[in-house]
């Protein structure tokens, strides 16, 4: 039956070619965590990866009630935290797996940079790889705002400060992202809100592709 | 794609109906060692790895509550502000005399945008042929540099906080006001919660009015003769109010106290 659709389907879009790209590539020994147990170290980037797939869906589900305003910002986080069903765990995931993306990431990076990886021909793979750590960085600056509790209102003060200590551009970045010179409020953490779940989520995705398919370009590093 | 002559198409479409892809696994006998396919082989190990790994994260998220603190009060000038964990070290570094005040522009720009363009340009730094770590040193040891200066400066930043005082100002106030008792219903009459607060929690400088040690005597004395910024007077009800609501006030507990 399935088969009978698979060549139904492919009859008509021809999709083998497709398929086979995505399931035909060889793993080598090096880095097979089943016959070299130090191997481990290479399944730091897919648990990166695995963290974003997590941090993704979990924040769908926060989504359907977190209200970004400085009236029900808060309420509403407290009232998915205490009062929905799971709202807890959802917040947990969404919360400690942003820590624990940190980590992976961290982990992953010092893998490919202490094995030299990053050398040619992959030069342009790892400068997207440290581009997707700002992503992440960025994300996390951005997220901790929203439950607009008192450390989200203070650490967003002091981050805007250091932002606004950029010579020359500093007071005009500080104004695009927080949307006013002075005031820390409504118009903050909307753009915050939309920065955290549009913009680099988006950038985040487009560099992940990226990443992604220039391993499977270049394949995997060589054992050193 | 360019259609050929002498091929033959499905329908209108560049899909060509004959000599299709075979459905079958690359051979893998020539790759050396113990080379074996992503799909299913590797797949599956990855996914065991995975499976270990999210149980492990599952059992965090349930016994690890997200931390939420009451919500945010601009006025309340003397909070202490505290970054994520993993920005501690960019935030202890302007702590940092030569990297704070008329040298701000170090802490906040130079020296993290030296570190960050490094790690961005690396394999235009480090541009050797070598791949072990001990055959390229420079590479190394700045690496190695960084991850002691990041340690450190996370370790002084955790080490010099006050979480005591940090758990504590942030706390949200958990009493459960009954707004159906008499004695809130007088303190509302005469506009106790206007600067109080309808959870008589305080706001700003104005205190809360919850768990605050006092007796009814003195609240009372407090309500008609003020205290502090607090001016006299300002209590307008009979002597019998103020006793009821004076009790009311004295009975307030904290939740968990």
């Amino acid at each position: 039956m399935l088969n009978r659709i698979y060549n139904w389907v492919d009859e008509r879009l021809d999709i083998t070619p497709l398929w086979r790209d995505i399931a035909d590539h060889e793993v080598p020994e090096h880095v097979n965590p089943a016959h070299h147990f130090s191997a481990f170290v290479y399944c730091f980037g897919g648990l990166t990866f695995f963290i974003v797939v997590i941090q993704i869906l979990s924040g769908m589900f926060l989504a359907m009630y977190y209200v970004p305003d400085i009236e029900n910002a808060w309420q509403s986080v407290y009232y998915l935290q205490y009062e929905v069903a799971y709202g807890k765990i959802i917040r947990s995931m969404h919360h400690w797996g942003a820590s624990l993306a940190i980590v992976m990431m961290f982990l992953h990076m010092l893998r490919v940079f202490f094995q030299g990886a990053y050398k040619k021909p992959r030069e342009l793979n790892w400068i997207v790889g440290v581009l997707i750590f700002f992503v992440m960085l960025g994300l996390g600056l951005t997220g901790y705002l929203l439950p607009w509790d008192m450390k989200a209102l203070f650490a967003t003060k002091v981050t805007l400060n250091i932002i606004e200590s950029v010579p020359f551009i500093g007071e005009h970045l500080k104004v695009f992202i927080a949307g006013d010179s002075e005031i820390v409020g409504a118009q903050t953490i909307t753009r915050f809100f939309a920065i955290h779940v549009f913009f680099l989520p988006a950038a985040l995705l487009g560099l992940i592709a990226l990443h992604f398919i220039m391993i499977r370009k270049q394949g995997i590093s060589g054992p050193l | 794609m360019q259609k050929k002559k002498g091929m033959k198409y499905v329908g209108d479409s560049r899909i060509p109906a004959e000599n299709r892809k075979p459905n079958v696994p690359k051979d893998y006998t020539e790759y050396p060692g113990k080379t074996e396919p992503f799909w299913p082989n590797f797949l599956l190990k990855e996914w065991l790895v995975g499976a270990v790994f999210l149980i492990g994260f599952l059992i965090l998220t349930v016994s690890a509550e997200p931390p939420l603190e009451k919500m945010a009060d601009p006025t309340d000038s003397s909070y202490i502000p505290m970054p994520d964990w993993y920005f501690l070290f960019l935030y202890q570094l302007l702590k940092y005399s030569y990297a704070s005040n008329e040298f701000i522009i170090f802490g906040t720009v130079i020296i993290p945008g030296l570190a960050f363009g490094a790690l961005l340009l690396a394999p235009f730094l480090d541009r050797g042929p070598e791949r072990r770590p001990l055959k390229r040193p420079l590479a190394t040891g700045f690496m190695m540099l960084a991850i002691a200066s990041i340690t450190y400066l996370t370790w002084e930043a955790a080490a010099n906080h006050d979480w005591e005082k940090a758990k504590a100002q942030g706390q949200i106030p958990e009493a459960s006001i009954d707004t159906e008792d008499e004695g809130y219903k007088i303190a509302e009459a005469n506009g106790c919660i206007s600067c109080h607060g309808s959870d008589l929690a305080g706001n700003g400088s104005n205190p809360s009015l919850i768990g605050t040690g006092l007796t009814a005597e003195e609240i009372a004395d407090i309500a008609r003769n003020g205290n502090g910024n607090m001016p006299a007077g300002l209590f307008t009800g009979s002597e019998e109010e103020l006793k009821i609501m004076a009790e009311y006030l004295a009975n307030l507990k904290e939740e968990g106290k």
